[in-house]
């Protein structure tokens, strides 16, 4: 999980799913406890279900918040 | 007399450290921090602005961050385009590498850097930019700045260019036809070649081809369901007292620590050392780099079988990629031997 996704790829990480910032890649403290909360619950899932994923070249995964 | 313009982070366009890091793009007249150098080292042209940019505004909204210093140049007359030098600052090195290369392809004028060869920029861009084999920190400025001057100084002159390691420069990848001095014929040439390599002895080949480093792709997990899932994180969240004196930059030591019995990871119970990024928001919430909180509650959706006990971390900032994969082996041996089916790695 990271937000530089560039140097993801470079680095050769093969499966990489984005967060939102350097300081804080899984909750904005300027949005609510909640919103940081949905933001983590979802993306952490992303990235479980990463794991189970089948994939045959370095795959970025899609989040939906 | 020609015209250059130089791009800088927060840090040396002195706007501040990483507090400021999420400043947006300024471009201003002349001289600021090191174009004062560079302005002085390069004598075909002159360097008539520079522009700044915070390192996380540039790593966080990349589009706008291009967006708005392609705007800065559209009305600006210049020859030839700077960044840096980053030396082993990775999230620098990024920026002058996309900013470079977004200039390069929008203006068409040579785009030079300078980085240390640990700097992810360099991998990253080599291909694209002139990187020249720069210093490890900002002592060797005035020499990175020397050795990028001169080489501007050179294409603004319409000089014979050497290949990349006699230059300086990281190889781009690009092969060019030359004719040697020796003329020996290249059939002469090669059986000299396998006749060291016969004996053993060294020999340098006339077209060397680029490794790359992969690791294979893991296979994926069956069940989920049943499987152990630990964190691992390179933000540097470790207990209040840092008990392993993980260092805040160019980390050596790694740490794991016990989490069991932790429902998520509590600010002042845990906080973050890494010196690359302001900790404020990480402290207030350590789970914001290491999701326990969320991982558990998948676990007792069922979603997964379990948390591994401990969480690992170390400092991605400065980091070489060397140490980086020695400290990684370290950690996947305890993974291995608890079982540890998948993991997720936070990177700041």
């Amino acid at each position: 999980m990271a937000n530089l996704i560039p140097v993801a790829k470079t680095v050769g990480s093969n499966k990489i799913v984005p967060t939102i910032s350097i300081p804080y890649p899984l909750g904005n403290p300027d949005t609510s406890k909640e919103q940081q909360w949905k933001l983590r619950y979802h993306r952490v899932g992303v990235a479980l279900d990463a794991l189970t994923t089948d994939i045959k070249e370095q795959t970025v995964f899609t989040v939906k918040i | 007399m020609k015209k250059a313009i130089l791009y800088l982070n927060q840090f040396f366009g002195q706007i501040g450290g990483e507090d400021k890091a999420d400043f947006a793009p300024v471009i201003k007249e002349g001289l600021v921090g090191p174009a004062t150098e560079l302005d002085k080292k390069l004598n075909n042209a002159q360097v008539t602005h520079t522009i700044i940019c915070g390192d996380n505004f540039m790593g966080s909204n990349q589009d706008e961050a291009v967006e708005t210093i392609l705007g800065f140049l559209e009305d600006k007359e210049f020859d030839i385009f700077f960044a840096g030098p980053a030396f082993q600052a990775g999230r620098y090195g990024n920026a002058c590498g996309v900013i470079c290369k977004a200039v390069k392809e929008k203006f068409g004028v040579p785009v030079i850097s300078s980085m240390h060869i640990e700097n992810p920029g360099v991998e990253m861009f080599k291909k694209d930019v002139y990187i020249f084999k720069g210093g490890h920190s900002a002592a060797k400025m005035r020499k990175d700045i020397k050795t990028i001057a001169k080489f501007g100084d050179k294409l603004l002159n319409n000089e014979n260019l050497l290949p990349a390691e006699d230059e300086g420069y990281f190889p781009r990848g690009i092969r060019h036809q030359v004719w040697l001095d020796s003329n020996t014929p290249a059939s002469d040439r090669v059986v000299d070649m396998l006749i060291k390599k016969l004996n053993g002895e060294t020999f340098e080949t006339e077209l060397p081809i680029p490794k790359a480093d992969r690791v294979p792709i893991a296979s994926p997990i069956k069940d989920l369901s049943k499987a152990t899932i630990a964190l691992v994180n390179t933000g540097g969240i470790v207990p209040v007292d840092n008990p392993d004196r993980i260092q805040s930059a160019s980390a050596t030591r790694w740490g794991r620590y016990d989490i069991s019995s932790m429902e998520r990871l509590k600010s002042g119970e845990f906080k973050t050392i890494h010196a690359g990024f302001d900790p404020a928001a990480a402290d207030a919430d350590p789970n914001v780099i290491l999701p326990l909180d969320a991982l558990r509650v998948y676990e007792k959706e069922g979603k997964i079988g379990k948390v591994h006990e401990y969480f690992y971390s170390t400092v991605g900032t400065g980091t070489t990629q060397a140490e980086a994969a020695r400290m990684g082996k370290e950690m996947s041996e305890y993974l291995k031997e608890a079982n540890v089916d998948g993991v997720i790695l936070v990177s700041t």
